[in-house]
């Protein structure tokens, strides 16, 4: 019993991270229509910027976050600028490939910077473990630290999106751009804005990834970034809160795949219930079907 | 604030080209509109009537040619500059954001408006369309087509634009829908307000109409007063049946 609520504790971490990261596919995807598949590499540059930070240049854990999460909205807007914007009335496909040429990119030159071998991340978060049920069930304070990151992204940017001017005008932009553009809405700007909070997410998201799984290298982020990715297919592509029940959901049939049924097939087993799902509801947990009314 | 007047046009449209890709879709056309006139563009499917629209909107860059407005060029602005000039589009299909709130879609029409200036208008649109009022917070994907209709208009008018534009706004509805439209179609222009109206139902809006062109495949045929449009022959034949 207490191994599966550990298990279970473990599966809601990984999955908060995945939801964090998953936020950032979709928003990106229901504002500027396309797969961005170098945010994942932008998780591993706030990863490394973190670790530099607090390893090199001895800043406080926050401050190295805070840093982190500067240079990766830096980056995630400078990458919307200079490889997607001039492709706005470009094919999808060329948008895509670009976006795989981005990952390879960011991938490459952290190669170059930080070498291939893999860095052991610190400690940064530094909470120690809370012992519950008399010692029965041990959590690591990066897992809480996590999960309440997780739920704080999450009811922030609800808010966001519900109530902030921005935060309408980017549901305006997501469901009709032309219309958005004659409300006298600043189009390219509000994409920017997207990439700005989706990679300042991922700032985050690389920061309790490496705190939960402290082996840093060039190609941390890929796997995340497609099992992320995968959480916002899983939850409807678009949806916010999709994103974060397909991101939990996730992690927790991933852990609790690999402790029950597998360990080698726990990734399988996290794409099957995919494809399941999209087979039952082609538009994901919580996406929305497009309506017509004529 | 006090309503500038303009003794030239407020629009004035001149010798302008727009391509999609290779097609040659609008071919030199030049249109005015002077202020608290209402001017409508009627023609077939295709002739350019939406295309014009979306030029003059700014969501559409013309290849030559020149637009202004105000006596400014807005030739090369975007919609998000235009706008916040004074002229505002009220596009064909009604495109009013589906999975927002009748309340929002008004925002939204304010967006480059101070938040004093959205609430004031905000009043105007609720007395204007009292309808919008009661369905104030349902979702605008479930309002009817007239509904949706009052609401893109409204929206439109939340910009407070010296010159509203409507593409269309007859379009599939009901004829005692349509009859309802152009009556605040016409209530508007006794409120000051300046309107470019393009319409495939050529009979009606010509009968609200001060001016009117006749667009034929992507250049304007005929122009004049709007009575004088109703009676002439070609047009009788080919846009009015009969």
């Amino acid at each position: 019993m207490m191994a599966f609520l550990s298990n279970l504790v473990n599966g809601i971490s990984l999955g908060s991270i995945y939801a964090i990261i998953a936020l950032g596919y979709t928003m990106v995807y229901g504002i500027a229509k396309m797969l961005n598949f170098a945010h994942g590499d932008v998780i591993m540059v706030g990863a490394y910027i973190a670790f530099c930070a607090a390893q090199y240049w001895g800043f406080p854990p926050v401050l190295a976050l805070l840093v982190a999460m500067a240079v990766c909205t830096l980056l995630g807007v400078t990458i919307e600028k200079l490889a997607y914007a001039p492709l706005r009335q470009a094919t999808s496909l060329a948008v895509l490939i670009t976006a795989i040429g981005m990952s390879y990119l960011l991938q490459n030159l952290a190669l170059l910077i930080w070498g291939a071998n893999p860095k052991v991340f610190p400690d940064l978060i530094g909470l120690g473990s809370i012992a519950l049920f008399d010692g029965q069930l041990v959590v690591k304070g990066a897992t809480l630290v996590t999960i309440a990151a997780n739920i704080v992204i999450m009811v922030a940017l609800t808010l966001f999106t519900a109530r902030t001017k921005m935060g309408k005008a980017m549901r305006c932009v997501s469901e009709d751009r032309g219309a958005a553009e004659l409300m006298g809405i600043h189009v390219n700007g509000t994409i920017s804005l997207t990439f700005a909070i989706g990679s300042f997410l991922a700032a985050i998201a690389g920061f309790l990834l490496c705190s939960s799984y402290p082996v840093l290298q060039p190609t941390t982020g890929s796997m995340p970034g497609i099992k992320a990715f995968t959480a916002a297919v899983f939850g409807g592509i678009g949806s916010i809160p999709g994103a974060m029940v397909g991101g939990v959901l996730l992690g927790v049939i991933e852990i609790l795949g690999k402790a029950y049924i597998s360990t080698e097939l726990g990734d399988a087993i996290v794409f099957a219930v995919l494809i399941i799902v999209l087979l039952v509801r082609p538009t994901g947990l919580m996406g929305k079907a497009t309506r017509e009314k004529v | 604030m006090t309503k500038q007047e303009y003794a030239g046009p407020i629009l004035k449209v001149e010798d302008i080209h727009v391509y999609y890709g290779a097609i040659h879709a609008i071919k030199g056309i030049s249109l005015e509109v002077y202020q608290d006139e209402i001017v409508t563009l009627i023609g077939a499917n295709g002739a350019g009537k939406s295309t014009t629209l979306n030029t003059i909107a700014g969501l559409l860059k013309p290849r030559s040619g020149s637009i202004e407005f105000c006596e400014k060029p807005i030739t090369h602005l975007g919609a998000s500059k235009i706008v916040p000039a004074g002229l505002s589009l009220c596009p064909e299909g009604r495109r009013v954001f589906q999975q927002m709130t009748v309340r929002e879609n008004l925002e939204m029409g304010g967006f480059t408006r101070t938040p004093e200036e959205i609430d004031e208008s905000m009043e105007d649109m609720f007395q204007r369309f009292p309808r919008l009022k009661e369905r104030e917070k349902q979702i605008a994907g479930t309002l009817s087509g007239g509904e949706q209709q009052m609401l893109a208009m409204a929206r439109a008018l939340m910009s407070k634009p010296r010159l509203l534009m409507l593409d269309e706004p007859s379009m599939g509805l009901a004829p005692i829908l349509v009859e309802q439209i152009f009556g605040i179609i016409q209530e508007l222009h006794g409120a000051g307000v300046t309107i470019l109206l393009v319409e495939q139902n050529a009979q009606m809006a010509l009968s609200v109409a001060d001016r009117a062109y006749v667009l034929e495949t992507g250049s304007i045929s005929m122009s004049g007063p709007a009575q004088e449009l109703a009676h002439n022959d070609a047009v009788r034949k080919a846009y009015l049946g009969s």
